[in-house]
């Protein structure tokens, strides 16, 4: 026996042998929770794992996360109303994250230095058809070419685009940014033929002998209202006017305006006819601003450019160069009624912006189908009543916005393709919502939002130049780095680093951290100091 | 400051690392091969702050003195949890001594380091003397100050719970006014610790003239490893004052030991500032004002002043204190221009 110090009788050891696991009452677990912004994005985009490549510099992995979902992000950086942004945590702690300027950044970039979307999965022999190359009919298309299906889009119109071209104005969206990515998509190997109108669904699919059809006509009849006029009167619709603007012959709205309707489409009208050069562009609207259904970032801009509106009035009459209006009243339930109070206002044309209807001819004679409101019906997996049919965007039951239509895309290529290979598709169960509660927001650094350059007001008067200006690089990153990475690890260390009892296992670099249950006492510190929520302390079962 | 604080890389320097920051502006708790002096199963209770400061320190005086080091450790809770005979947590030479010669005894082993240095022995290597409030402000105060005044080549090491916490939860010289404690029972017309004093040690320490002296939380890792970086490439005495929260003692919720520490220095209860030579050079200032009743109501310790009638009279003599450190130590950031 070794010679020990006087009064010692054992050898030294470590405490590891002392589990302190079994202390514990409640055991900390290390996962991924939903962020808001993921969370409320119609399209289903994977907003907080673009952003986390984007902080680190890594534009082009960012923009890989991205197109995993989306094919669109120049566009969508420019036309989403970026439900993520108001769903956003930072909006309570500062201002929301500047996702979509982001995005925005992302897409330009993409175009700008020529990155081409990955090749797709081995062909599967199956040909499917395309109705419509609108958003929802390209993200279908892209998204079901790279599950190796063979993609043919037939297009009534002379452009690819949709109501991306032909209801979007070149002031919020410039063309050449819809050509590079409806370009990109085509490049896939996705075969666009244009001035191709389906008369006959049914027919369409055997005369091609597709496996598959996915609809997306869009909703581009105008509806009309009745509103007795003269013969001389000059009324147009918004459709009209809006798609008229890509051709030669602009239209000729004359120097006073009235747009009649409160969408964004009225608005559109609003702003474009001040760019033709009217000098008088006056939207009427039945309800109050709070009622209107427009965005009101786009409001404000439209108001800022000189554009009026006149708020709780409807049009009763229209003559050669006036208008008869009356004055509403909101009654208790928020509906206008009618005052019996009339004015009169000058106009030498009159633009009809009340809503769009869908032109179902083309399902004529297919069995089963069902039609509600004006819009095809769709189960869960996008498929109409007629097996291999399948629907998105503005004709099925839903807001019609672009993002929901290349979200419809999306959905409806991933149950396309199930369909075809006899197999059913599952989406993954959602992760719990990282809300703000879940959050430590002590951690994150001060940082306002960055504000993004807007165009000069003559030229947004005169001109259909972009209002919105992009971020440059450096603000981009910044913007990038104000996300919180809600409900997901980004490594920040602060669980490894908080724990007295070194029961916090890192694994390194992009392997994040598990915990060591022998020695977690469960005081639940690293789950109080996750400033994002990736922590959540579960009771014992015993 | 004690460091430079980087902003805009998401979390900053706030979170113990950054992957959006170079591995040297990370802290050494981010470096998977920190030492981990105090080592996983020793039997501090669950959120133990002491257990984490310690750890803090520790790991960052190994890193800084190249793992020459040998510390001293006072009896109380941070040597009776870590070395139940015959184990031990620490992974480092470490030594216990009495309740009260802790200073002492570091004297005397920087003493024999330079006979061997000068017999042309190992030259680089470094003591630091730690213990608690009760160890440090009570019991071994008389060698501490002697350590201090003989200006012996040791860092001084408080963790400040504010209490003897393993004998029971009793009174110290650092309890704060109106704290219950086990001998502050909260009865009567002033209940809990009486309003005195105490005992500032590090305005004590820096009394004393000592070439540097910073208190710390263990909510501020890069502030604190900074400082005990700054220590270790200073020779002479030196004292660093860490506040360590005691869920046990303090009546608080395991979760919640850095949010206390945080409160504690927002609301200016724990002003957090290093001085170099009996004057103060850097203090670090509150990011987000807070009234005292946001650190008073986690703990029961304090309970009394709140429920049914509360002592509105005793809170506001408390904030009267935060409100003197702030004026004293300039706490808040000067209005942006």
């Amino acid at each position: 026996m070794m010679r020990k110090p006087f009064a010692i009788t054992l050898d030294p050891g470590s405490s590891l042998a002392n589990h302190t696991g079994n202390w514990r009452t409640e055991r900390p677990v290390y996962l991924d929770r939903l962020p808001p912004c993921n969370h409320a994005c119609p399209a289903g985009e994977n907003i907080q794992a673009w952003l986390f490549h984007a902080e680190s510099g890594n534009y082009e992995a960012a923009w890989r996360q991205l197109v995993e979902d989306n094919p669109l992000p120049a566009v969508m950086g420019r036309v989403c109303y970026h439900p993520c942004e108001t769903a956003c945590n930072r909006g309570q702690l500062d201002s929301a994250v500047g996702i979509n300027s982001v995005e925005r950044f992302l897409g330009d970039q993409a175009i700008r230095n020529g990155w081409k979307l990955a090749p797709s999965a081995p062909a599967t022999g199956k040909h499917v058809l395309v109705v419509g190359a609108g958003p929802s009919g390209l993200s279908a298309a892209y998204h079901l070419v790279r599950l190796g299906h063979r993609v043919t889009i037939h297009e009534a119109g002379p452009y690819a685009g949709g109501m991306m071209r032909f209801g979007i104005p070149k002031y919020r969206l410039p063309r050449e940014v819809l050509d590079a990515e409806v370009q990109r998509i085509l490049d896939l190997g996705v075969e666009l033929k244009l001035n191709t109108r389906v008369d006959k669904i049914l027919d369409s699919m055997h005369a091609g002998n597709f496996d598959a059809t996915f609809l997306a006509v869009g909703a581009h009849i105008a509806k009309r209202a009745f509103i007795p006029a003269g013969a001389s009167a000059k009324i147009l619709d918004a459709v009209q006017v809006l798609r008229s603007m890509e051709g030669e012959g602009k239209p000729m709205l004359g120097r006073r305006v009235v747009v009649y309707g409160g969408g964004n489409t009225a608005i559109d009208v609003a702003r474009t006819a001040k760019r033709l050069g009217a000098s008088e562009a006056i939207i009427v609207y039945r309800r109050t601003r709070e009622k209107m259904p427009a965005h009101d970032f786009e409001v404000e801009e439209a108001l800022q450019e000189g554009v009026m509106i006149k708020w709780l009035s409807t049009i009763k009459q229209a003559g050669e160069s006036t208008l008869t209006v009356e004055k509403m009243r909101l009654d208790e339930s928020g509906f206008p009624q009618p005052t019996g109070e009339f004015e009169t206002l000058e106009a030498d044309s009159l633009v009809l912006a009340l809503g769009q209807d869908v032109d179902l001819s083309l399902l004529e004679g297919v069995a089963g189908l069902a039609v509600a409101d004006g819009v095809v019906q769709v189960g869960a997996n996008m498929m109409t009543g007629y097996a291999g049919i399948f629907a998105g965007g503005d004709m099925v039951p839903a807001e019609r916005t672009v993002t929901v239509a290349v979200g419809h895309g999306k959905k409806a290529a991933r149950y396309i393709d199930a369909w075809l290979r006899g197999t059913d598709y599952a989406p993954l169960p959602k992760h719990e919502l990282a809300g703000f509660d879940k959050l430590n927001p002590w951690y994150y650094a001060d940082a306002p939002h960055t504000v993004q350059p807007v165009l000069d007001m003559v030229r947004r008067q005169s001109t259909f130049d972009e209002v919105q200006g992009g971020l440059d690089e450096t603000n981009a990153l910044f913007e990038a780095r104000r996300c919180l990475s809600c409900g997901n690890c980004f490594e920040c260390d602060n669980c490894y680093g908080v724990c007295p009892d070194n029961a916090v296992i890192k694994h390194g670099p992009g392997n994040r951290f598990s915990i060591n249950y022998d020695y977690c006492k469960g005081c639940g510190l690293c789950a109080a100091e996750c400033p994002c929520g990736a922590i959540r302390m579960d009771a014992e079962e015993n | 400051m004690s460091y430079q604080p980087i902003k805009f890389y998401q979390t900053g320097t706030f979170t113990v690392g950054n992957r959006l920051l170079e591995p040297e502006d990370r802290s050494v708790q981010a470096n998977m091969r920190r030492t981990n002096s105090l080592n996983s199963g020793h039997r501090a209770c669950q959120g133990c702050g002491e257990a984490l400061g310690a750890r803090y320190a520790i790991d960052a005086a190994m890193s800084a003195t190249d793992n020459q080091l040998i510390a001293v450790n006072a009896t109380g809770c941070l040597e009776v949890f870590s070395t139940p005979y015959p184990e031990t947590s620490w992974q480092i030479p470490w030594i216990h001594s009495l309740f009260g010669n802790t200073a002492a005894v570091a004297t005397g082993i920087a003493a024999a380091l330079k006979i061997k240095a000068i017999k042309g022995g190992n030259d680089r290597v470094r003591v630091i003397a730690q213990g608690g409030d009760g160890g440090t402000t009570d019991i071994g105060f008389g060698c501490l100050s002697g350590m201090f005044e003989r200006n012996d080549d040791v860092l001084y090491i408080c963790y400040d719970n504010e209490g003897y916490m393993n004998t029971g939860v009793q009174r110290s010289s650092a309890t704060p006014p109106a704290a219950r404690t086990a001998t502050t029972m909260a009865v009567g017309e002033q209940p809990g610790n009486v309003f005195g004093q105490g005992k500032n040690l590090p305005l004590i320490a820096m009394a004393h003239g000592i070439p540097y002296v910073a208190t710390a939380t263990v909510a501020d890792l890069h502030d604190l490893e900074a400082k005990v970086t700054r220590a270790m490439q200073i020779h002479g005495a030196r004292y660093i004052h860490i506040f360590v929260p005691c869920p046990l003692g303090w009546g608080s919720a395991s979760n919640d030991t850095i949010r206390l520490a945080r409160l504690a220095k927002e609301t200016g209860l724990f002003p957090v500032f290093e001085a170099e030579h009996g004057e103060v050079t850097a203090v670090s200032k509150i990011r987000r004002p807070l009234p005292v009743d946001d650190y008073l109501k986690l703990q029961r310790r304090f309970a009394h002043l709140f429920g049914a009638r509360p002592r509105t009279d005793v809170i506001a003599r408390i904030q009267a204190q935060a409100d003197r450190n702030i004026r004293k130590y300039q706490l808040l950031q000067e209005a942006p221009q």
